[in-house]
């Protein structure tokens, strides 16, 4: 349902500002997004200031230092720094991407750190992605089959593993799905880009025997069609993907199919 | 499907933090200009049935629709109307899966905002 506005225990209060390092040059003001499921408090924007001069590049730089010399208690996700496993995806200066591979100097004035838009928090930068893995887990992210299993591996054309790329690589980090206004009003019923990346990725696998299932368990008011090509999910996509023409290729084969 | 509202988890900030992005504000400027338009057709058929009411309720309905104010909404729908086709033309390229890379999409955008203003201007100056 479409709510513009935060919930009453959501809104956002003006939190704690933490010293500013002594005799640093070269200063950059954080403002950081922090909840505690421990206190009654709503959420608050904690500041924080850092020495640029004794930080790493990359915004996960900054929050590792804030947590090792600043405050331990900020908690977020965080593991292969380098853009693979997808944990650490916040938004990081007003759009969804990766801690871990965005780089400071891509930011104007102020770095403004919040968890991705729209979901419950768990603490701090860390936001409840239960539904998302659900829906992933719901358009059936796997080779389904129907004939015997063959001697050897199932073979597929270089032209058939071509119609791949661009999709495999996705990581589940849930930045497109999070930035998608469609979502956020009908992420309930709504799949959103990344479940419906994953589910193109098996409906053009040429190994894969149960498109027809896959595009009827799709065809739903909801599940698919909430998508209005906003593209901010291939705008924010860390890793360069393009949910956005993988959702417009599942409209297309419904089409397809009925004609 | 799973339960995501375990204890009193607070919402995250959604449109309060999002930037916009140029293909997010083309996409529901495409849904406020079709909106709007229903009003301005209501305000034009409206206008119709006065004249067929008679001259009295007529002049009173084409007094307000050709004061300023009407002008400027009048304006507005045309410009609404320019935007809209355009908007629509945008998802039809799209519905045959072309013009999804960003750098087009982005093109695509100014395309409208651009060309919408355009024709605009060149039908008030032909009309």
């Amino acid at each position: 349902m479409v709510q513009f506005t935060l919930p009453k225990n959501s809104k956002i209060t003006t939190g704690k500002t933490w010293p500013r390092p002594e005799g640093a040059k070269n200063v950059r003001k954080f403002q950081i997004y922090r909840w505690n499921p421990d206190d009654d408090a709503n959420p608050r924007v904690d500041t924080y200031f850092i020495d640029m001069d004794a930080c790493g590049p990359m915004v996960l730089d900054a929050l590792i230092k804030i947590k090792n010399e600043i405050d331990p208690t900020l908690t977020f996700r965080r593991s292969c720094r380098e853009g693979i496993c997808g944990s650490c995806a916040m938004n990081i200066d007003g759009i969804n991407t990766l801690a871990c591979i965005y780089g400071m100097d891509e930011i104007k004035g102020d770095v403004k750190i919040y968890p991705l838009p729209h979901m419950p928090v768990v603490k701090d930068l860390i936001p409840d992605l239960t539904h998302f893995y659900a829906q992933h887990e719901s358009i059936m992210p796997w080779l389904e089959t129907k004939t015997n299993t063959p001697q050897k591996e199932w073979r597929q054309s270089i032209e058939d593993r071509e119609k791949l790329d661009g999709l495999y690589e996705c990581v589940m980090c849930a930045c497109c799905s999070t930035s998608c206004p469609s979502y956020w009003w009908n992420g309930d019923r709504y799949l959103g880009p990344a479940a419906l990346l994953h589910a193109y990725r098996w409906i053009i696998d040429s190994r894969d025997e149960a498109t027809g299932e896959r595009l009827d368990d799709l065809e739903d008011p909801f599940k698919l069609y909430r998508c209005h090509t906003i593209m901010n999910c291939t705008k924010t996509c860390p890793k360069g993907l393009n949910p956005a023409r993988s959702i417009a290729e599942i409209k297309k084969l419904m089409v397809e199919r009925s004609v | 499907m799973a339960d995501v509202n375990r204890g009193d988890r607070p919402l995250s900030p959604h449109l309060q933090v999002y930037r916009p992005q140029l293909t997010s504000i083309t996409s529901i400027l495409t849904r406020i200009t079709g909106t709007a338009l229903l009003a301005g057709a209501f305000l034009v058929v409206w206008w119709l049935i006065a004249a067929a009411s008679g001259p009295d309720y007529f002049n009173f309905a084409n007094r307000l629709i050709t004061s300023w104010v009407g002008d400027i909404v009048m304006l507005g729908s045309l410009w609404a109307l320019w935007y809209h086709t355009l908007a629509g033309v945008r998802h039809l390229v799209w519905d045959t899966g072309r013009g999804f890379d960003l750098d087009t999409a982005t093109k695509m955008a100014w395309g409208v905002i651009v060309g919408s203003v355009a024709l605009t201007a060149f039908t008030v100056i032909v009309i």
